[in-house]
């Protein structure tokens, strides 16, 4: 139980996959300039996050790691080299169910979410976690609670960058500086403020 | 034939410099940082990139008038992702060191912006030479910034360069001390917001 509140906290704060892995940038960039599409997009993910890398844990241990496929009678296949088209179908495909699921139950989340979840299918933060799920080993509690300890940085970030942005509306920014070029130096200065978290040891 | 070949330099050079795809289209920076503590790791990856930009573009060209409208995207992502596996397989084979520094990152190139957005805006428009002229002149772009990034890090983080040490003894016997802080991820969004002035000052924009 230590271990994965560990894990969780670790997650969103001093392996924060956006500041201190860099994944997400993209959607990040392109999104931060308005606060309600980030919580939107940030929520999202966060869901996306928490159900795919628990699902794709069990994909990977039951029909892709080194003997995975020995409950079929194959002890010695490995296929763990297509993993990375194995994740993003993965993905994908739950994505659209994720979409649909919530336009049958929800119109009110599936109006305020569903335009991003297309955009989420290629956001290079889920692939990287399923990825760095299966590079550290983790069991299917802790793959969870790092998928959810992931979104929840990744919104943290985006959240706080759109505050940020929207202060900086106001002030007077050289203007070969303008736009990306600030915005990436205040990502640094946030990740540095992140980075005092990791004195924290647990 | 003048303009033909005009045309195909153009496509090769103009995203090197003047359209670059992380400076000017914003593409492509995801996956990219974490690899730029060291330049070795760093030319890997702009190479292997680059040459999964090429191929993609050059196969997906090919194909272009194959391939229906509604599911351009997944058609383009297999492909993708079979040259991404390609790389990370002769990564693995050839280079093992690297490719456990490189770690997933080499994975991520398939979610990597540049790949997908020069399939959608260039390879479904093109001939396949003039895609693939693109492909590696977006490689080039991408992996130049990397390479730049990687070489102020490591020269000012570590006092080396490929993992040969630059820094005269005698200098840190004076005093001159590593910056550490280059060696951390903000020091990487830093580097490219200054590099982004600098381009944009530059091109006056």
């Amino acid at each position: 139980m230590e271990n994965i509140i560990s894990i969780f906290i670790n997650s969103v704060f001093v392996g924060n996959i956006l500041l201190a892995y860099f994944l997400g940038m993209c959607s990040f960039l392109s999104v931060s300039k308005n606060m309600e599409t980030s919580v939107g997009l940030g929520l999202a993910v966060t869901f996306v996050l928490a159900v795919t890398t628990p699902i794709n844990w069990m994909v990977y241990q039951y029909l892709l790691a080194p003997g995975a496929l020995k409950w079929a009678g194959f002890p010695d296949i490995d296929l763990s080299f297509l993993k990375l088209v194995t994740f993003i179908a993965v993905v994908a495909a739950i994505v659209q169910a994720v979409e649909m699921i919530i336009d049958r139950f929800s119109p009110f989340l599936y109006s305020s979410l569903g335009v991003f979840l297309p955009l989420i299918a290629v956001n290079c933060a889920i692939l990287g976690a399923a990825l760095f799920m299966v590079e550290r080993d983790y069991n299917l509690m802790e793959s969870f609670a790092y998928g959810t300890g992931s979104g929840l940085g990744w919104m943290l970030a985006i959240v706080a960058m759109a505050a940020i942005r929207k202060k900086l509306g106001y002030a007077d920014v050289p203007k070969g500086l303008e736009g990306f070029g600030i915005t990436m130096i205040s990502t640094g200065l946030m990740a540095m403020a992140f980075m005092l978290f990791s004195g924290i040891t647990m | 034939m003048k303009t033909a070949e005009n045309k195909a330099l153009m496509v090769l050079f103009e995203p090197v410099w003047k359209n670059n795809p992380v400076m000017v289209q914003i593409l492509g920076i995801c996956s990219s940082l974490a690899v730029t503590v060291q330049l070795k790791t760093a030319i890997v990856m702009a190479l292997a990139l680059t040459l999964v930009v090429a191929f993609s573009n050059l196969a997906i060209s090919a194909l272009r008038n194959m391939i229906p409208r509604n599911i351009r995207i997944i058609a383009e992502l297999c492909i993708v992702a079979t040259l991404v596996i390609i790389a990370d397989e002769i990564l693995k084979a050839f280079m093992y060191d690297i490719s456990k520094q490189l770690s997933v990152f080499v994975g991520l190139i398939i979610t990597n912006c540049i790949v997908m957005g020069r399939a959608e805006s260039f390879a479904l428009a093109n001939p396949p030479f003039l895609s693939f002229l693109d492909g590696i002149g977006n490689g080039i772009g991408y992996g130049s910034i990397l390479v730049t990034v990687a070489f102020i890090r490591e020269l000012l983080g570590s006092g080396k360069l490929l993992g040969f040490d630059v820094i005269p003894g005698a200098f840190y016997s004076a005093g001159y001390e590593n910056m550490g802080f280059m060696l951390l991820a903000p020091a990487a969004f830093i580097i490219i917001g200054l590099l982004v002035w600098l381009h944009r000052t530059l091109f006056n924009k």
